[in-house]
């Protein structure tokens, strides 16, 4: 018990009156429901962590130089390009559907970008800005197909994965590659832009201050209006648990280049796709479609316009992410977009913890993700393998991804927290 | 809470009419479902509508939930006639359904399904206040839901019922419909819906109920009206005897519900001669 709630008993908390219910309000408490909530199949977050453990255990022994500062920031670069793509994962996989061909947009948003800044002279900002719209424009194709055509997603993006390699093709015609100019700020933006250390100290503190107060305002409110509410001390805990790991990875990071804008970019939008996802009615339309589509219809959700948005933003969040991948490689090529990247981002965003089944997911997924794949597609590359290896170990990932995840919801079912 | 001490005292009488159904018919083309069929509810007043597979309640309920139109007839809700051209404008007038499937999605906690598609401050959604709200409605029905932070998936079937209730008392409404409340509770979760009808009732709620449990049906209704092939077929009071109730319900004398009752009265006439 805190001090804040002797001071009301706890009685008389509206939210604290059947007593059959356990409440964890201490700190063996709140890890006691940690273990039950996993045993239950409630994972969170808890793969990724192990997941990393092991991933960092494995190849710092292999080659000392994976956790070197250098190879991490390089790693942050690379992480940024198929993690914005992977957060439009996020959003689709939320309404319980698939997009498969976001490869394939960030390959041809990419080659558009050489076509249209580069070949035809437009301004960057004009070429970047008719990327994404078409980006959305794809999505919007598939909404029309799926809404009022009856298409399943998974049919219509895999249509769309190989309709738009070939538009890419196309746009890149003989030469097959568009180099991009050294030393303009879309290419220092994807290849050079570091935080100065001041910035990224304070964006590191400025995280802390504002997951305590939001914390602390909430508990207020709560508190006022006679709900049980975290204590002060834990909201300080908590608070100070952020900033402190922040500070740390920002300081390893000032070892060397610095922290990336380009990451800065990509996290920003997770923190924004996070609020939108939970603290918005547009996010908890998108978990209740996810989890029962008649129910959200009754409901008077319009279903409908909710899968739009899921597929706009999905294949505008790709588009973007093939922008970073051009400024990246400072090139528009035939390979941008092929490959892994389809499978990295359905793969980071279900490693993060987003199921396949819809109606449970986080922003943050994305993120812890991406990390997760990186790391082993950086750990792989510094061991000098060959593609054609990294390719079964990153399939491999996903399989163990996938089958945590089926496994984790099958537990879920038993344990009635589907 | 003052609303619930009102069930031991049930309403001297029913109190004014909502709703008043006057002829209503609906043809499915050359099926016709429902014929010229009369529907009086209070307010305060549990009207429970019974009938065999096919009698027509199902397609009833869905004309007053706004979902089907009816072919002809009146529909008076609160003393003025009303068309429910879908089910927002039923919703909004003050009808309220909670159909057989509850339409709840599981992986939401109770405060976002009680709220879903009407949550408080859309761009920064009030948690606060909607969980007081949620809090309040199920007090006031003297719900027993542990926590509403829990995902609807860890709630019993009998919980579940309560939370699509309470959903749907949210809007203030004067009539609510239930379909099938008990179809699918074991006893001690069918004893708590029960409960819970009574106290929408005490809320001066107009209540129907559609069931096929007679026991259920006797247990809390005021009134229960029979439909038969899409005709009324009969309104009784809540002694009515099984056996009248079957009757109506299936339109024959000779059944196996008046063969047993016979059979025992034979018997137990046999048993006293001696």
């Amino acid at each position: 018990m805190t001090d804040d709630t002797q001071r009301v008993p706890a009685a008389r908390l509206l939210d604290r009156r059947d007593e059959r219910v356990a409440h964890a309000d201490t700190i063996g408490g709140t890890i006691g429901a940690f273990v039950d909530r996993v045993r239950s199949g409630d994972l969170g977050s808890l793969p990724v962590v192990v997941g990393l453990l092991i991933i960092c255990t494995a190849f710092q022994s292999l080659n000392p130089v994976f956790l070197a500062p250098d190879n991490l920031v390089n790693l942050l670069f690379d992480c940024s390009t198929v993690g914005v793509i992977s957060l439009g994962i996020v959003c689709i996989l939320m309404v319980g559907e698939i997009d498969l061909s976001v490869g394939s947009v960030s390959g041809f948003s990419s080659a558009l970008i050489g076509v249209l800044w580069v070949n035809q002279d437009w301004p960057v900002a004009l070429a970047i800005v008719t990327a994404l719209g078409l980006g959305a424009a794809i999505g919007a194709l598939y909404a029309f197909l799926f809404n009022r055509l009856g298409m399943p997603s998974f049919v219509s993006t895999l249509s769309g994965l190989l309709a738009w390699l070939g538009l890419q093709l196309y746009l890149l015609g003989s030469s097959g590659s568009i180099n991009l100019p050294y030393g303009s700020p879309l290419v220092n933006f994807g290849q050079m832009l570091v935080m100065p250390p001041i910035v990224s100290y304070t964006l590191a503190a400025l995280a802390g201050v504002v997951v305590f107060a939001t914390g602390y305002r909430m508990a207020a409110r709560r508190r006022a209006a006679g709900l049980s509410a975290s204590s002060l001390g834990r909201l300080l805990l908590k608070g100070a648990l952020v900033v402190i790991v922040l500070e740390f990875i920002v300081y390893y990071l000032n070892l060397a280049r610095g922290v990336p804008w380009m990451f800065g970019l990509f996290v920003g939008l997770c923190v924004v796709m996070n609020y939108a996802l939970k603290r918005t009615k547009w996010g908890r339309s998108m978990s209740a479609v996810g989890g029962n589509r008649e129910a959200a219809r009754r409901a008077g959700i319009n279903v409908r316009r909710i899968h739009a948005s899921a597929f706009m933003l999905c294949s505008t969040l790709a588009a973007a992410g093939g922008i970073l991948a051009a400024a990246r490689l400072a090139s528009s090529s035939q390979q941008a977009g092929t490959g892994d990247v389809n499978l990295n981002a359905i793969a980071a965003a279900v490693i993060g913890g987003t199921s396949l089944f819809g109606g449970r997911g986080s922003a943050y997924s994305a993120l812890l993700g991406i990390i997760v794949i990186q790391s082993i597609a950086s750990g792989l590359t510094l061991l000098d393998l060959s593609s054609s290896l990294r390719y079964m170990i990153t399939g491999a990932v996903l399989a163990v991804a996938v089958i945590v995840d089926s496994l984790a919801r099958r537990s879920r079912v038993s344990h009635g927290r589907a | 809470m003052s609303t619930i001490s009102d069930v031991d005292h049930p309403q001297e009488g029913p109190g004014e009419l909502v709703l008043r159904l006057r002829g209503i018919s609906k043809n499915f083309g050359a099926v016709s479902a429902l014929a010229d069929v009369d529907l009086d509810v209070h307010a305060g007043e549990v009207v429970a509508l019974v009938g065999d597979n096919g009698a027509g309640k199902s397609t009833l309920v869905k004309i007053l939930a706004g979902v089907h139109q009816p072919t002809s007839g009146t529909i008076a809700f609160d003393g003025e006639h009303v068309v429910l051209s879908d089910p927002a404008t039923a919703l909004g007038l003050g009808i309220a359904t909670v159909f057989q499937d509850l339409a709840l999605c599981e992986n939401l906690d109770v405060v976002a399904n009680i709220f879903l598609g009407r949550e408080l401050n859309p761009i920064r959604l009030d948690e606060v206040s909607m969980e007081i709200r949620a809090w309040t409605l199920l007090n006031e029905l003297s719900a027993r839901i542990p926590s509403v932070r829990e995902p609807v998936a860890s709630l019993s079937g009998g919980q579940r019922q309560t939370v699509a209730i309470a959903r749907s008392l949210l809007t203030e409404p004067k009539l609510i419909l239930l379909d099938e409340p008990t179809a699918a509770l074991g006893v001690a979760q069918t004893a708590e819906v029960l409960d819970l009808i009574e106290r929408v009732r005490a809320r001066g709620l107009g209540v129907i109920v559609i069931s096929h449990n007679m026991e259920d049906v006797r247990a809390v209704a005021d009134r229960i009206v029979v439909l038969r092939l899409g005709r009324n077929n009969g309104e009784f009071g809540p002694d009515v005897s099984n056996q009248d109730l079957v009757t109506a319900i299936t339109g024959a004398d000779e059944n196996s519900v008046s063969r047993r009752a016979s059979r025992r009265g034979a018997q137990q006439s046999q048993e006293v001669r001696p």
